[in-house]
């Protein structure tokens, strides 16, 4: 789960780490206490949307007077940002982030994560401050530097001043880099963040250090224990239909083609869309239904994916193990009957009772095609979908 | 022969009387699993599905000699239920468990490096060798007793390589679905490692997924250190950059963790990739020796 970059800045207050005086905005008639509480003369307006590459995209602006930042912020509420993360129909904004203006003497990069080959979590840093830091990472590898936790100890002072150092940070800076690092590590680590980067981290010309930015993703696993920070999930940032799925136990996301698939299993469902562009077709969508495809998980898997006005066909992939394919077959026709399916379907089942259940959609009056094997399966639904297309 | 289980292993089940637990030692003991027993903290001393059940892992170990366990319980406290078969000394602990924090597998890594108990998952399911032994949640009857050994990420796409094993006369001699999480416990290489010295397994099928470089390491390792013949399928290809594909591990990273790249790496080690999930058989029909 993202969080966006206010409610991490929040955290980070918390925390103890600085942040620039700022603001939230969700409208323009709120400037009225922001301009005569927060000096200016400059602000810094932020579009609060789940995506980065916001500055490029004209989702930062710098305003220099309260006719501008009116202006500004009356213009980015309500609108839709696209960035390079985003795609082409971007994301709702619904909130700005008003800051302070403050003056930089350097930036620097600093993120935590994870990492799952060594299984530890790493600190990165980097004098490459407020640059893309994958593309630095690709061009000058050298130019980041990494430290490992060893979890028994946890973060160790040693190891912050490493990185002070090669920074080049002085005087009072160490120590407050260290002070900040260790903050940060602990919030990673209460909150259960799966990643923490704060680029830039900036060194004032009064030789403060102030997060200029915060991006805060949480582990959806560990959610059930902070009810809290579970709260500060936005719906609008994610796909709608992503949500819908999510709501019936779904786990769909969808893609740009126009053959759906509804798999249980989520390599199964990967590998069903690879099957779809393997012979000539485009996957529509990934969309695993899970172990237990029951009538009623199917139906709703339909309508999330009849939503897509895209789809001309759909490829039901199931391999039945512990549920029976008779079973998921009596669901199919259920569901289908339920809601109206206007496009070819075509379904492969193996497993247990396979027969059973491919028997049971040949009797059905449904118009369902049945597939002999996964082969089988994918030629027929781009089959289906090239001769709807050459009519 | 097989690896890790066979028909002489003492299981016990935590979480034995739960649903899930419940439903799934049933399978097993109808499979001909020797579960002897299982634990539910507070219910120890009764009786679940005619045998006992016990308070800690500790004391199922000393009145049973479990040598593996199978994990059923809740994420929230599966961490813990790993741990404790840990220290209670189980060589084997197998954890079906989807949704544990990574940060919780991050600490119970660290804990198992210190210790001689092998982890299997969790967000798995499970491993089984067929006709003698089965610790998880798949389907027994569709396994037959034969000669590939089958190591996968996935649970669904292991179902198919075994069916098409099954169905070109190999069968198989132990499957591992090693789970769907970021921080996990075997690997591909710890279980590329015990097929090649099972005189049993012939053929070795590994079925990866985009997300992390578990798979380039395996590349890495067959090329040095494996003779057998091995098939490979990664799913995968189609799936959009910094999208969780329902998996928590599976998910591409940047640049980092795509299907290509993984691909290209097995070629490189003379892996046997196929491209169709549907030509996993037929591929290893290919690299057996007649």
């Amino acid at each position: 789960m993202h969080l966006h970059e206010y409610q991490a800045k929040h955290l980070f207050s918390e925390y103890g780490i600085a942040v620039p005086a700022g603001q939230v905005l969700e409208r323009s008639d709120d400037i009225a206490a922001l301009t005569s509480s927060s000096g200016g003369p400059a602000w810094v307006v932020k579009a609060q949307v789940h995506a980065g590459g916001r500055g490029k995209g004209g989702g930062v602006r710098r305003v220099e007077d309260e006719h501008s930042l009116r202006e500004v912020v009356d213009a980015m509420l309500g609108s839709r940002l696209v960035t390079r993360q985003t795609d082409d129909e971007g994301l709702p904004v619904n909130c700005v982030l008003v800051e302070q203006t403050v003056s930089i003497a350097r930036e620097i990069y600093l993120g935590m994560l994870v990492d799952r080959a060594q299984e530890r979590i790493v600190l990165m840093a980097s004098a490459a401050g407020g640059m893309d830091i994958e593309a630095v990472a690709a061009s000058d590898p050298d130019a980041i530097l990494t430290e490992t936790v060893n979890p028994a100890a946890g973060l160790q002072g040693y190891q912050c001043r490493n990185l002070a150092f090669a920074l080049g940070l002085e005087g009072k800076q160490v120590n407050a880099f260290s002070k900040l690092l260790a903050a940060a590590y602990r919030l990673l680590l209460e909150c259960d963040a799966s990643l923490l980067e704060i680029n830039p981290l900036v060194v004032t010309t009064g030789g403060e250090l102030l997060a200029l930015d915060a991006k805060v993703d949480l582990d959806d696993n560990a959610l059930f224990r902070h009810p809290q920070l579970a709260k500060l999930r936005d719906n609008s940032q994610e796909d709608a239909r992503e949500n819908a799925a999510q709501q019936h136990g779904l786990n769909y996301i969808r893609l740009h083609g126009n053959i759906a698939c509804m798999v249980n299993g989520a390599g199964l469902a990967m590998a069903t869309m690879d099957l779809i562009k393997l012979h000539g077709g485009m996957p529509a969508n990934f969309l695993d239904v899970g172990g237990g495809a029951t009538a009623e998980k199917v139906a709703e898997a339909f309508k999330l994916i009849l939503s897509d006005p895209r789809v001309e066909a759909i490829l039901i992939n199931i391999f039945g193990g512990i549920v029976r394919c008779d079973l998921i077959a009596e669901g199919i026709l259920q569901a289908i009957d339920e809601v109206d399916v206007s496009v070819p379907v075509v379904v492969r089942l193996e497993g247990t009772n396979a027969e059973a259940g491919l028997a049971l959609i040949e009797q059905s009056s449904l118009d369902v095609l049945t597939a002999s094997d996964l082969t089988d399966a994918a030629d027929k639904v781009v089959a289906s979908v090239q001769a709807a297309g050459s009519t | 022969m097989s690896i890790l289980i066979d028909a002489g292993t003492r299981v016990i089940c935590q979480g034995f009387t739960g649903a899930q637990g419940t439903f799934h030692s049933r399978q097993a003991l109808d499979y001909g699993t020797r579960l002897v027993g299982g634990v539910t903290p507070g219910k120890g001393g009764q009786t679940h599905l005619d045998l006992p059940v016990f308070n800690t892992a500790a004391e199922a170990v000393a009145a049973t000699g479990a040598q593996a366990t199978m994990i059923y319980v809740p994420a929230a406290f599966a961490a813990d239920a790993i741990l404790e078969a840990a220290a209670a000394g189980i060589q084997l602990i197998v954890c079906i468990t989807e949704g544990i924090p990574v940060l919780d597998m991050l600490r119970v890594k660290a804990v198992l490096r210190d210790t001689e108990s092998l982890l299997i998952g969790p967000n798995c399911p499970g491993i089984i060798t067929p006709g003698a032994c089965k610790i998880g949640i798949m389907p027994g009857p569709m396994h037959t007793p034969g000669h590939i050994g089958i190591v996968s990420r996935s649970g669904t796409l292991t179902y198919e390589a075994v069916f098409q094993t099954s169905r070109c006369g190999f069968g198989q001699s132990t499957c591992i679905g090693m789970g769907g999480d970021p921080i996990h416990g075997m690997g591909f290489i710890d279980c590329l490692r015990l097929f090649e010295a099972d005189s049993d397994t012939h053929g070795i099928v590994m079925i990866g997924e985009i997300g992390g470089t578990d798979e380039e390491q395996a590349a890495a390792f067959i090329h040095e250190h494996v003779s057998k013949p091995v098939v490979a399928y990664i799913a995968g290809v189609t799936a959009p950059p910094g999208k969780r594909m329902g998996h928590a591990g599976a998910i591409i990273s940047g640049s980092q963790g795509t299907a290509e790249a993984k691909i290209n790496a097995l070629q490189a080690a003379g892996v046997k990739v196929v491209r169709s999930p549907a030509e996993i058989g037929a591929g290893m029909q290919a690299v057996m020796p007649s």
